[in-house]
C-alpha cells in the first residue's frame, strides 16, 4: 500500500468516526428537534452548516474544473451560486424564520390557506430534492472508487449507511452538527492544495490574489496574460473572454441565483435559529464561509489549466509524469495519437486534438500534478466525501419532512401523535436514503444534466410564491397555485424539449434545436424566464379572483416585523 | 389605524427602502459590472486582472458578503429604533 493510500484510509476513517460520534451525541427526541434542530442553533453553527449543506460534491470536485475549461463563462456558477444568498438574507430568511414553522410547504400551505397549495409545494420539493440527491450519492461512490479502489456501488452503499445512521437517528439536529464538522473538513481540504499551488506558481500564498499576480519564474508576466496567450495559441478562446452570449450568461446567472434562494433544503436551515436577527446574521456567515471556497475555485481553475497546458501540450507521450498514467487508467484523461508523432496535441480543433480531459481531474489530481505530499491527497478524499454527504443529508431531511409532516400529518392523517410523527419522519428518511442509493447505483443517464436544472425548477416554482407571499399582502391562493403550476410545467416542458429533445426525436436532435431557443436562452437559464411567467400568471389570476381572508393578511403583517408582532394579531 | 399598526407600517417602509438600495448595488456589481459592461471594464486593469473579469469571478462575491452584513447592521439598528429588538 502506498503512502497516499494509507493517508486516505486514515483520514476518511477519522472523519467518518467523527460524524458518527456527533450523531450519537445529538440524537433527536422530538419532531421539533428532528425537523429544525429544536430551533436553538447558534448563527455561527448554522452558517457553517448551511455552507456545508450548500456546497455539494459538484462545488468541491467539479466546479473548479468546469471554470477551468469555461474561462470567463464559469462566472455564471460563481455569481449564481453566491448571489442567491443576498436574496435569501434580504427577501426570505428573516420572514420565514418569523413565520416559525418547519418546512417550506408549511409556509406555502398556511400563507395560501390551502391544502392544494401545500400538496403542489410538496411535489415541487420532492422533484427538486430527488434530482439533486441522486447526484450526491453518485458523487460519494465516485470518490470512494477513485481513492479507495473499491467499486462505485460499494462506495454508494457505504455512503448510504453513514447518512442513514446520522440522518435517521439525529434528524436536523444530528445533521446540523455533523455539517459543522464537515464544513471544517472540506474547506481545509480545498484550501491546503490551493495555497501550496499558489505559492509554487506565483509566490503569493493567497490564491485569490495569486491568480492575478506575476509568475514566480522571474519573467514578470502576469499569470492570466500567460494563460490567455496559451489559450489563443492552441485555438481556444481567450481565457478571460467567454463564448456564451451575453443574454444567456445573464439568464443562467439569474436562474441560479433565484434557484438558490428557492431551494427548500437551503431555506429550511433558517428555521433552525432562535431569532429573526439570527436568521439574517447566519445568512451572512453562510455566504462568508461559502465565499472562501468560491473565490478560491477560480484561482485553482487558472493554476490547474496553466499547469495542464504546460505539462502536456506538444510534449512526448513517453515522458509524461507518473500521475498522467495513473489517471489514464481511471479514464479521466485519455490520449489518442492521431498523427502518430508520439507527442500530445492539445488544441481546440476536434480533428487535430488528441487529449480528452475530464473536468473533475482538475481538483482530484491537482495535488499530484503539483507534486504535493501524500497526506494532501488523503485530505482531498475526505473533503470530497464531506461535501457529498453533507448535501445528501440536508436533502434527505427535506424529503422526509415533506412526506411525514406535510403529507401524512397535515393532509392524510391529522390525528397523528407527536411520537408517531417522529417515527414517520425516521421511516421516510430511511426510505428516501434507499431510493437515493438506488439512483446512485443505477444512475439514470440524465442525472448530471438534471442537477443543474433543479435550480431552474426551484426558481420557476417556489421563489415567486414565497416572495409574493411576503411582499404582496393581497396575494391569494388561486394566483399562487396557478403561478407555481404554470412555472413548473413550462420549465419541465422547455427542459424536455431543448435538453432531451423528446419532441424532436431524442438526444441527437438537441444540438440542432439551439437556434430555436426562446430569446436565445439555454435550458439552464430558462428558469429565469419561467420565474417571470410564474410572477405574471400569479398576479393576473390574483387580479380576477377574491382577496385572501382577513386572518391571512394579518399573518403577512405579522411576519414582516420581528418580535412582539405576535400581539398585533390579537383583537 | 392603531398606533401599533402605524409603527409596523413605518418600520416596513424603512426596511423596503434598505432593500431597494442594497439590491440595486447587488444588481450593478454582478449583472452590470460582471456581465453587461464586462467588455468595457476589461480595458481597465487591476494588477493581473482585467476589471470586468475580476468583478465576474471575484469582486461581485466580495460585495455580496459585504451587502448582507450591511443589511444585518442596518436592520439591527432599525429593530432597536422601533423597539422590535428581540433581546
Amino acid at each position: 500500500m502506498s503512502d497516499a493510500q494509507i493517508w486516505i484510509y486514515v483520514l476518511v476513517a477519522l472523519s467518518f468516526g467523527l460524524y458518527i460520534g456527533i450523531a450519537i451525541w445529538s440524537r433527536a427526541g422530538s419532531t421539533k428537534e428532528f425537523y429544525v434542530a429544536g430551533g436553538g442553533v447558534s448563527p455561527l453553527a448554522n452558517g457553517m452548516a448551511t455552507a456545508a449543506d450548500w456546497m455539494s460534491a459538484a462545488s468541491f470536485i467539479s466546479m473548479a474544473g468546469i471554470i477551468s475549461f469555461a474561462g470567463y463563462d464559469g462566472a455564471v456558477y460563481l455569481m449564481g451560486w453566491t448571489g442567491g444568498y443576498v436574496l435569501l438574507a434580504l427577501l426570505l430568511a428573516p420572514y420565514l424564520r418569523k413565520f416559525g414553522k418547519f418546512t417550506v410547504p408549511d409556509f406555502i400551505g398556511e400563507r395560501y390557506y390551502s391544502k392544494t397549495a401545500r400538496v403542489v409545494a410538496v411535489i415541487c420539493a420532492l422533484i427538486v430534492s430527488f434530482t439533486y440527491v441522486a447526484g450526491q450519492m453518485r458523487g460519494v461512490g465516485i470518490v470512494f472508487s477513485r481513492y479507495l479502489e473499491v467499486d462505485i456501488n460499494t462506495g454508494v452503499v457505504i455512503g448510504m449507511v453513514i447518512v442513514l445512521f446520522y440522518a435517521v437517528l439525529g434528524g436536523m439536529k444530528g445533521i446540523t452538527y455533523t455539517q459543522v464538522a464537515q464544513y471544517c473538513v472540506l474547506i481545509f481540504a480545498f484550501m491546503v492544495p490551493a495555497i501550496f499551488i499558489s505559492i509554487q506558481m506565483t509566490g503569493n500564498p493567497v490564491p485569490q490574489l495569486g491568480f492575478g499576480s506575476t509568475l514566480s519564474d522571474g519573467s514578470g508576466v502576469y499569470l492570466l496574460d500567460k494563460l490567455d496567450g496559451l489559450s489563443t495559441e492552441l485555438g481556444f478562446v481567450e481565457y478571460t473572454d467567454g463564448s456564451k452570449s451575453t443574454i444567456d450568461v445573464f439568464a443562467i446567472t439569474l436562474a441560479l441565483m433565484v434557484g438558490t434562494a428557492g431551494l427548500p433544503h437551503v431555506i429550511v436551515r433558517f428555521f433552525t435559529v432562535k431569532k429573526v436577527r439570527d436568521a439574517r446574521k447566519s445568512a451572512g456567515l453562510a455566504l462568508l464561509f461559502i465565499a472562501i471556497l468560491y473565490t478560491t475555485a477560480p484561482a485553482v481553475a487558472v493554476f490547474a489549466r496553466t499547469n495542464l497546458i504546460e505539462t502536456v501540450s506538444g510534449k512526448e507521450y513517453d515522458n509524461m509524469p507518473e500521475w498522467f498514467n495513473r489517471w489514464e487508467k481511471t479514464g479521466l484523461i485519455a490520449h489518442e495519437d492521431k498523427n502518430g508523432d508520439g507527442k500530445i496535441q492539445y488544441v481546440a480543433s476536434p480533428e487535430i486534438n488528441e487529449l480528452t480531459v475530464d473536468r473533475d481531474i482538475m481538483v482530484l489530481a491537482n495535488p499530484e500534478i503539483a507534486d504535493l505530499p501524500a497526506w494532501v491527497i488523503g485530505l482531498i478524499a475526505a473533503g470530497g466525501l464531506a461535501a457529498a454527504l453533507s448535501t445528501a443529508a440536508g436533502l434527505l431531511l427535506v424529503i422526509s419532512s415533506s412526506v411525514s409532516h406535510d403529507l401524512i400529518k397535515n393532509v392524510l392523517k391529522p390525528d397523528l401523535t407527536e411520537k408517531e410523527e417522529l417515527w414517520a419522519a425516521r421511516l421516510s428518511a430511511a426510505v428516501a436514503v434507499v431510493i437515493a442509493g438506488y439512483f446512485g447505483i443505477n444512475p439514470p443517464g440524465f442525472v448530471a444534466a438534471v442537477v443543474a436544472l433543479a435550480f431552474g425548477l426551484a426558481a420557476a416554482s417556489f421563489f415567486p410564491a414565497i416572495i409574493l407571499g411576503i411582499f404582496y399582502k393581497k396575494m391569494n391562493s388561486k394566483g399562487a397555485i396557478s403561478g407555481m403550476i404554470v412555472g413548473l410545467c413550462l420549465m419541465l416542458f422547455y427542459m424536455l424539449k431543448f435538453k432531451f429533445g423528446i419532441f424532436d426525436g431524442g438526444k441527437e436532435a438537441v444540438a440542432g434545436l439551439q437556434q430555436s431557443w426562446w430569446f436565445g436562452v439555454s435550458p439552464e437559464g430558462f428558469g429565469s424566464i419561467a420565474m417571470i411567467v410564474n410572477f405574471i400568471v400569479a398576479i393576473v389570476v390574483n387580479f380576477f379572483t377574491a382577496e385572501p381572508p382577513e386572518n391571512v393578511q394579518e399573518i403577512v403583517e405579522n411576519i414582516r416585523v420581528p418580535n412582539q408582532a405576535g400581539q398585533a394579531i390579537e383583537h | 389605524m392603531s398606533e401599533k399598526q402605524k409603527k409596523a407600517t413605518a418600520y416596513w417602509k424603512e426596511n423596503l427602502r434598505y432593500l431597494v438600495i442594497l439590491l440595486i448595488i447587488w444588481f450593478v456589481v454582478s449583472y452590470g459590472a460582471g456581465i453587461l459592461f464586462k467588455d468595457a471594464l476589461n480595458t481597465i486593469r487591476l494588477g493581473g486582472f482585467k476589471l470586468g473579469f475580476w468583478f465576474a469571478q471575484q469582486g461581485s462575491i466580495y460585495v455580496f458578503v459585504i451587502l448582507i452584513f450591511v443589511y444585518v447592521h442596518l436592520m439591527n439598528k432599525l429593530d432597536k429604533k422601533y423597539g422590535y429588538n428581540e433581546d
